[in-house]
């Protein structure tokens, strides 16, 4: 008798829990699922703001434009290279900034906050500090480079930069991930192996590693997300001068400035469809979780 | 901010006169009391607020323009406008447009077509080419305000007389370089306008076009052809600053002032920088025609013109101020002291042009033979797929650089093309 009326109660509550929810959900649906499906019809169209009379329906024949645009995979191929190399040096960077941090015995706030600096600085002032001092003439960084070199102006360096300008600005936030999941690690687990005569590198990599790994797949699936989606510091760096225009990068390129509604919404819909790839990729394959959710393994 | 109360009585009187109350009230006015608000919106111009003193006294009440000043580079000026346009916003009046943009504007019906009266007057006096810029299907969209041709700009003491062609400049800085002296000829060759604006003059110059007259479909051809003969031979001779693939007009004007160039092709910014920074360079720094394939070439066209947005509320007083901000003594202020050419052809020969335009009598005779750029609605795609084609110059292998030409200005044109 108690445990039904209990059960009914929970599911009174529950309901009302869904009420209470529904005004949100419903703000969410419009606010960004009507732009989604608004994006997906725009990408249907002949829709140039230009030539407004020869709006037509035409199918999927702007995402054929788009798929055989040498721009286009050009793009593809920046956003890939940009994504996997800015992650890869953030992840290592941020597990040795992290040890650092967690590690500390002094002044343990002072250096966490430090740390924390370039993350609190706003992209695009971040952004174009990298390119004043990488500004023939101007910059403190380009002093260093032979006379006559403008990097910015050039594919390779300007990427470097790009690259070097992720880096900077988002390690911080990888290490403060990563240090969430350093406190996972029991610290009996560690004087064991310790105590079995495991040497520092050893308990590093065969006991915080695979303890870590859940946390280590999150931070790197958050990371992949920002990155792949990188339109800031190109913007502000080169605005995609020199073939550096990611996918963000040239999806605007064609909806604001060249106005073009329909091709610029079919590479809004792309870039949707390829940052939803990555989390799929990540859960089904890697098996992926929030950080802490195994903890009791 | 909006409606807040402005003096009611002798509003007009206060406009007229107090220009420095005006000045000060001018953000927060609106349209409710007082003469109408025109916004004008422009490219930075050091003397414009100058011209827009002038206007609003004149104006006397009938309205009071408000200069809104838009970013420096070309590419966000428009972004700016185009951005807003398409959002039908009513906040814009007058609009300064870069010449290559009347079409885009006019095509959307973002800017209201010039009739009657105020049409009369806009072209009455205004010399062909710049009025042309200002034209889309024969119908007047802008009053023209500025235009602008690039010159050769050499120094006598290291070329004594100008060649005429392309040719003839490669065979100076060779003998240059073979004597040991500066050699290399400036000409803006990074990947942006400049470098369309390059070869559209050389195409011209070749007795070609870009796109057919209408603007419809691509034109190119042998003329195309020997144009990027010649752009590939300059990049690759001894004329070529190694920076060529990274040089804008301004690289090239410093490049000259530093010693390290000969010679220059560029706007006539160029004769009043070299004046004040290096005047003993300066006494040698002369002038000629813009060079071409087998004679004097066609110089590219540039400027600027005014039009009224479709969504100005009023458009009555949008047209007058815009009469009034390119009328013959606004353009001689521009002239004079912001360097700006006029469009309207007594002006040249108006008080202090003599000393601020020695080259005058070159820039008018530079106008009747200017090479305009195409005439699109898509002339932003155009020239981006072109820049991006032709970079860096060196590279051009002419016969394969046309036909992937051909096919990118096409699909621009069909507003199938992808923006890289």
């Amino acid at each position: 008798m108690i445990g039904r009326t209990a059960s009914q109660g929970a599911r009174d509550e529950r309901r009302l829990g869904w009420w209470l929810c529904a005004p949100a959900g419903l703000v969410m649906l419009l606010v960004t699922g009507w732009p989604v499906v608004y994006s997906v019809l725009l990408s249907l169209q002949r829709y140039d703001l230009r030539f407004p009379d020869r709006k037509a329906w035409i199918g999927l024949a702007n995402y054929g434009t788009v798929l055989t645009s040498a721009f286009w995979w050009n793009a593809v191929g920046v956003t890939v290279l940009v994504t996997v190399v800015s992650v890869a040096i953030e992840l290592v960077l941020g597990m040795a900034i992290a040890l650092v941090m967690y590690r500390t015995l002094v002044a343990r706030g002072l250096v966490r906050a430090a740390v924390l600096i370039p993350y609190g600085i706003v992209t695009v002032a971040a952004a174009y500090g990298w390119k004043y001092a990488w500004t023939p003439g101007t910059g403190w960084l380009a002093g260093f480079l032979p006379a006559g070199s403008a990097p910015l102006t050039e594919r390779w360096p300007a990427l470097g930069i790009i690259i070097l300008a992720e880096v900077w600005k988002t390690t911080p936030f990888m290490s403060l991930l990563l240090m969430a999941g350093l406190a996972l690690v029991p610290e009996d687990t560690l004087k064991a192996a310790a105590m079995d005569g495991a040497s520092a590198w050893q308990r590093f990599r065969l006991v915080v590693l695979p303890l870590m790994a859940p946390t280590i797949l999150a931070a790197l699936l958050f990371r992949i997300l920002d990155a792949v989606r990188i339109f800031d510091d190109i913007y502000v760096l080169t605005n995609g001068a020199q073939r550096t225009s990611s996918v963000s990068i040239i999806a605007y390129h064609n909806l604001v400035s060249g106005l073009n509604l329909g091709i610029g919404s079919t590479m809004s819909v792309l870039v949707f469809l390829g940052v939803a790839v990555v989390p799929v990729v990540f859960v089904k394959l890697l098996g992926a979780s929030a950080p802490g959710q195994d903890r009791g393994r | 901010m909006r409606n807040r109360p402005t003096p009611a009585r002798g509003g007009a009187r206060a406009a007229a006169g107090g220009v420095l109350v005006g000045g000060v009230l001018a953000g927060c006015g609106s349209g409710t009391s007082g003469p109408p608000a025109v916004d004008l919106y422009n490219a930075p111009q050091e003397h414009l607020a100058q011209i827009v003193r002038r206007c609003n006294g004149i104006a006397g009440g009938a309205y009071r323009i408000r200069l809104n000043t838009l970013p420096r580079g070309a590419d966000d000026q428009r972004e700016q406008l185009v951005r807003r346009l398409a959002a039908g916003d009513t906040g814009l009046d007058v609009l300064g447009l870069d010449v290559t943009w009347t079409a885009e504007l006019a095509e959307a019906g973002w800017i209201r077509e010039w009739t009657g009266a105020d049409a009369a007057r806009a072209r009455q006096g205004t010399l062909a080419a710049p009025l042309d810029t200002a034209l889309w299907h024969g119908r007047l969209y802008a009053a023209p305000y500025n235009t602008n041709v690039q010159l050769l700009w050499y120094r006598s003491d290291l070329i004594p007389s100008p060649p005429r062609t392309w040719t003839g400049l490669m065979a100076e800085s060779a003998r240059l370089a073979r004597e040991g002296r500066p050699a290399y000829g400036e000409v803006t060759g990074a990947q942006y306008e400049g470098l369309v604006v390059w070869f559209n003059s050389l195409v011209a110059s070749a007795g070609g076009s870009i796109l057919t007259p209408g603007g419809e479909h691509v034109a190119l051809g042998p003329p195309a052809l020997e144009a990027l003969r010649v752009m590939r031979a300059f990049a690759r001779s001894k004329a070529a600053d190694p920076s060529l693939s990274n040089t804008r007009e301004d690289d090239a004007r410093l490049a000259v002032e530093a010693g390290r160039g000969a010679y220059e092709i560029n706007w006539p910014f160029v004769y009043a920088s070299m004046v004040a920074n290096r005047p003993a360079m300066a006494a040698r720094f002369r002038w000629a025609p813009y060079p071409g394939i087998d004679g004097t070439g066609r110089s590219p066209l540039g400027g600027a013109n005014f039009a009224v947005s479709r969504y100005s509320r009023h458009p009555r007083a949008a047209f007058r101020a815009a009469l009034c901000l390119r009328d013959p003594e606004s353009q001689r202020v521009a002239a004079v002291e912001d360097g700006l050419p006029p469009t309207i052809e007594a002006v040249y020969g108006a008080p202090g042009m003599a000393k601020a335009y020695p080259m005058r009598q070159t820039i008018e005779e530079a106008l009747r033979t200017a090479a305009p750029r195409p005439k699109t609605p898509t002339y932003q795609n155009v020239s981006t797929v072109t820049a991006v084609t032709l970079s860096p110059p060196r590279s051009i292998d002419p016969p394969r650089t046309l036909r992937t030409l051909r096919s990118l200005i096409g699909d621009a044109l069909r507003s199938r093309g992808v923006l890289p």
